[in-house]
């Protein structure tokens, strides 16, 4: 390990720390780094494919002779099969091959049998003809419904629907009684999230291949490749080397991508048993039901604070459902982002009858936020103190704190107390508040291959994913810095389970986790150049740079790029690197915060966000273009979910009813406020690039900040989601 | 109105073969010759597949498609047109949209037979070689996009929205891109590309 200095901190705020770095790699970033490349508005390297209908998606692979293949799930939220026949559906035209499942249902969507035809229509037809005797069986599928003592048992058995506790370390409840009987001001309310879906518009899919030598090639739109591979290989008990998952573009994931799905297996089995190619894309309604979904919440929030506004206690009892699996805590904002001496957090997870959660862009912070922040505006209503005042007084990021003064500069906080008004007649307008907190510091273990060829291409490989967050350009970024390059000439191969290994796209963990990686390959095949060009630049190889095409001695004298790469004895030089771990820096995680303006017609009830100030920080910014992209998008997720969505099931049937986009609303363009991005440029020290993930961060305080700014406009607090029309109605006491 | 368009399809021979197809009533009109051959060559309107021309990009082609399939199966299953992509599979996500006589339509809620006789455009054949459309090259300039999955649809309904209004304005922008959704919410990036390729021009 080499000790190094780093300047670290951001604008206005920098201080120097010692870190130790591994000697290998090149001497960390930090706030006294000039970078020709990174930090520029670049955009994307695969901009002209995807403008042109040239970007390739699993949906879009087409192979010889492939087949397409159908699902049927099913109808009811539990059943057994009694039987199944398949004769006459394997007798329909264009049907190649036919396979069972399961033999229980445990939510409607559930995969039964699946087949594979020579068309979409063909396959979809032969569905229609299994015949199948069921054997309905009692369901639950509400909430509250599933934590009676007699309700259906989801998972069989004597197991009950509800597995909760007390969190670790949380303060007894005796002690949060206390701390609240002598607080100051208190609030105590119950906060109501739903269940939402991730509506990916590429549905989830595979495209399954079997080799002659009996080995297995998956196209998967997936966010985890080396993931695909492993569940692959256990499923069909081969070694992981046998297959191969490729994923070059991916239509959206956010969470519910990251792990192999059902469908996977299901292409793969009916592939070896038709002996060809079969392709398996979800329908819409399939990805709704058994696409995945954010869990629901219902979180009773009781705080309280001290005269000077300081927190005394934060307690919180939850429960949600992730429907037959899938966590739906969501504590971590509240045990998190506030200083607060006494705690409580009890939480149980809810089985019922209804398709799993995947994990969803900031699984648990949106719903735990939306909560927290508004029981904090609550209290610092009743505190009479400003809802800023009163966070900062509860937060030590001295970063969020900053943050929060450049927000409130731009969102116009000063004009708030004016604001309800300035809507116009029948219109009331409101600003609202919200903190972010996530990590995004990344991981180790991430690996990066740079291969540069005597005609002095440059190829970087790496076994990660681009889900659309920009990953191959930054990478391409990173490695042309290092390389006194441009983005474009620098080639990246992703996606790719003969590559180099890195981790699923998820959890803003890919730019951190794989820019280290890729800069310290790409510096160690730089130095393998410098090596075979040293004697041309009758120079010591560690004496020489790289900067703008050229390789430069001590005394200036300088070779083309091309020519320095043309000494290169053999084909190539190349070079692996594997991410390190984090070390000792500035900070580990990000903070940030969002200003909503909102308007709220008083007589429809309707509310449109005007404007969004979004101020947020991900350590060393790459490429702002694409920064902003990711913020822009999280904000706007967020506002879908803080106004539009939520699944709708029928207790009766178990039946979900809105399985399409237009009784299941996402935002459209009409929806989209004016959104303004304030980066913060963060020097955090913490690895060679110190780049962090901004994938989460954007859409965890959006909902809050939302739902505050309509309590600020109405006077009235809505503390169930979606913040629809009828619920604002309600809460002036119009309906 | 030619008379091979759509319209000219006999509703009651087409639904005598496919059986009930509601929501055929567009197709109502009198029969045409190129009907008259179909069905001699294929003994009717489906459910076989049936050989027809389509007219895209530029290009005249022989496809061959069941009756029910639709405009958006055909580009993509028959003539490997794969830039228009199935999202929704029911007019809902505009991600299938392509460019039908100077109109953006979704066509997965089209059937292929009735895009018979009409100029199809799609992704494919926006740009000239190399040289990217104006819409093209603002979506890569503004980044219009994310994962990309919408961005054919998103792009195909800009070029429909600037043929007919050269110069919109930001409501007009929305308007005409609100059949259109993109889950990533590229939109605010959209607009602006929207607007930099009107000015553009």
């Amino acid at each position: 390990m080499a000790k190094r200095t780093l300047r670290v901190g951001y604008p206005g705020n920098y201080r120097e720390v010692e870190v130790d770095s591994p000697d290998a790699e090149p001497a960390p970033w930090d706030a006294d780094s000039k970078l020709a490349v990174v930090g520029k508005r670049s955009p994307r390297l695969e901009g002209a494919d995807k403008v042109t209908g040239k970007a390739k998606y699993t949906a879009d692979v087409k192979l010889e002779g492939m087949l397409i293949a159908r699902v049927l799930r099913s109808p009811y939220a539990r059943a057994t099969v009694r039987s199944i026949g398949f004769a006459k559906a394997l007798k329909m035209p264009g049907v190649k091959a036919a396979i069972e499942i399961a033999k229980a249902a445990r939510f409607q969507g559930d995969p039964i049998a699946a087949v594979a035809a020579e068309t979409e229509a063909q396959a979809e037809d032969a569905v229609r003809a299994i015949e199948v005797d069921w054997a309905v069986e009692e369901h639950v599928v509400d909430l509250e419904e599933a934590r009676k003592p007699n309700a259906p048992r989801v998972q069989g058995g004597k197991n009950p629907n509800e597995r909760g506790g007390e969190a670790q370390n949380t303060a007894a409840e005796e002690a949060c009684s206390s701390a609240l009987k002598k607080s100051h001001a208190t609030v105590d309310i119950t906060f109501t999230t739903p269940v939402v879906t991730h509506s990916c518009l590429e549905s989830h899919g595979s495209v399954a291949k079997w080799e002659s030598d009996g080995s297995l090639t998956v196209w998967d739109s997936t966010q985890g490749i080396f993931a695909v591979r492993d569940g692959l290989a256990r499923g069909f008990q081969l070694p992981a080397e046998k297959v191969r998952v490729l994923k070059e573009h991916m239509g959206g994931g956010f969470g519910s991508k990251l792990g192999m799905g059902q469908h996977s297996m299901i292409a793969a089995r009916l592939a070896r048993e038709a002996k060809a190619p079969v392709k398996l894309m979800l329908t819409r309604k399939e990805e709704h039901l058994a696409g995945g979904n954010r869990p629901s919440s219902v979180q009773r929030v009781r705080a309280g604070a001290d005269k000077e506004g300081k927190l005394t206690c934060l307690w919180l009892v939850s429960h949600g459902t992730g429907g037959i699996n899938g966590g739906a805590n969501c504590a971590a904002p509240l045990m998190s982002l506030y200083n607060c001496p006494v705690r409580r957090v009890w939480h149980a997870d809810v089985m019922t009858n209804a398709g799993g959660a995947a994990a969803f862009r900031a699984p648990g912070h949106v719903q735990g936020m939306f909560a927290l922040e508004g029981a904090m505006d609550e209290l610092a209503g009743k505190l009479g103190l400003d809802p800023i005042e009163f966070r900062k007084k509860n937060d030590s990021n001295e970063m969020r704190h900053a943050e929060y003064g450049e927000g409130a500069k731009v969102a116009g906080w000063e004009g708030r107390a004016q604001l309800p008004n300035a809507g116009g007649p029948g219109k009331a307008r409101g600003l609202g508040v919200a903190a972010s907190i996530w990590g995004g510091g990344g991981g180790p273990g991430a690996q990066a291959r740079c291969v540069i060829s005597r005609d002095g291409a440059v190829e970087i490989q790496c076994g990660t994913q681009d889900i659309g967050t920009g990953t191959r350009t930054i990478i391409a970024m990173i490695a042309a810095e290092e390389l006194g390059l441009k983005a474009d000439q620098v080639r990246v191969k992703l996606g790719d389970t003969t590559l180099p290994y890195s981790h699923g796209s998820g959890g803003s963990m890919t730019a951190p986790s794989v820019t280290p990686a890729v800069r310290a390959a790409a510096a160690a095949a730089r130095g393998r150049v410098f090596e075979a060009c040293a004697k041309a630049l009758k120079g010591n190889a560690d004496s020489l740079t790289a900067k703008d095409g050229k390789v430069v001695a001590k005394d200036g004298t300088s070779i083309s790029w091309a020519e320095a790469c043309a000494k290169i004895s053999g084909a190539n030089v190349s070079e692996q690197a594997t991410r390190a771990q984090n070390f000792k820096g500035y900070r580990d995680g990000t903070a940030g915060c969002q200003f909503a303006e909102v308007e709220v017609d008083l007589e429809t009830g309707h509310v449109q966000v005007l404007r969004v100030v979004a101020v947020h920080d991900c350590g060393r910014v790459v490429n702002p273009l694409l920064a902003e992209s990711q913020i822009n998008g999280g904000i706007i997720q967020g506002l879908s979910y803080a106004l539009f969505e939520q699944r709708i099931l029928d207790d009766a049937s178990g039946r979900m009813l809105n399985t399409n986009f237009s009784d299941y609303r996402i935002a459209g363009p009409k929806e989209v406020p004016e959104i303004t991005v304030v980066l913060f440029d963060v020097s955090n020290g913490r690895t060679n690039t110190g780049v962090m993930g901004i994938g989460e961060p954007p859409i965890i305080p959006t909902p809050a900040a939302i739902a505050n700014a309509v309590a600020h406009a109405i006077g009235k607090r809505i503390s169930d989601l979606p913040i629809t029309p009828d619920k604002v109605l309600a809460a002036l006491g119009k309906k | 109105m030619p008379a091979d368009r759509p319209e000219g399809l006999s509703r009651r021979d087409f639904l005598s073969v496919t059986g009930a197809l509601a929501g055929a009533g567009m197709l109502a009109g009198k029969s045409s010759a190129e009907d008259e051959d179909l069905r001699k060559a294929g003994g009717g309107l489906g459910p076989a597949p049936v050989k027809f021309g389509l007219r895209v990009n530029g290009n005249d082609h022989e496809v061959t498609a069941e009756p029910r399939a639709t405009l958006l199966d055909v580009l993509r299953d028959s003539l490997d047109l794969t830039g228009a992509k199935n999202a929704c599979d029911r007019g809902e996500c505009g991600a299938c949209t392509v460019i039908v006589d100077g109109k953006a339509v979704y066509a997965c809620m089209m059937l292929a037979l009735q895009a018979r006789g009409r100029e199809i455009r799609t992704i494919e054949g926006l740009a000239k070689g190399e040289d990217l459309h104006p819409v093209q090259a603002a979506f890569i300039e503004k980044d219009g996009y994310q994962c990309g999955y919408c961005t054919p649809g998103q792009v195909m309904a800009t070029v429909a929205l600037l043929e007919k209004t050269p110069s919109p304005s930001g409501d007009q922008i929305r308007a005409g891109l609100c059949g259109n959704l993109c889950r990533c919410a590229a939109y605010n990036r959209i607009f602006e590309a929207a607007a930099s390729a009107a000015k553009a021009k």
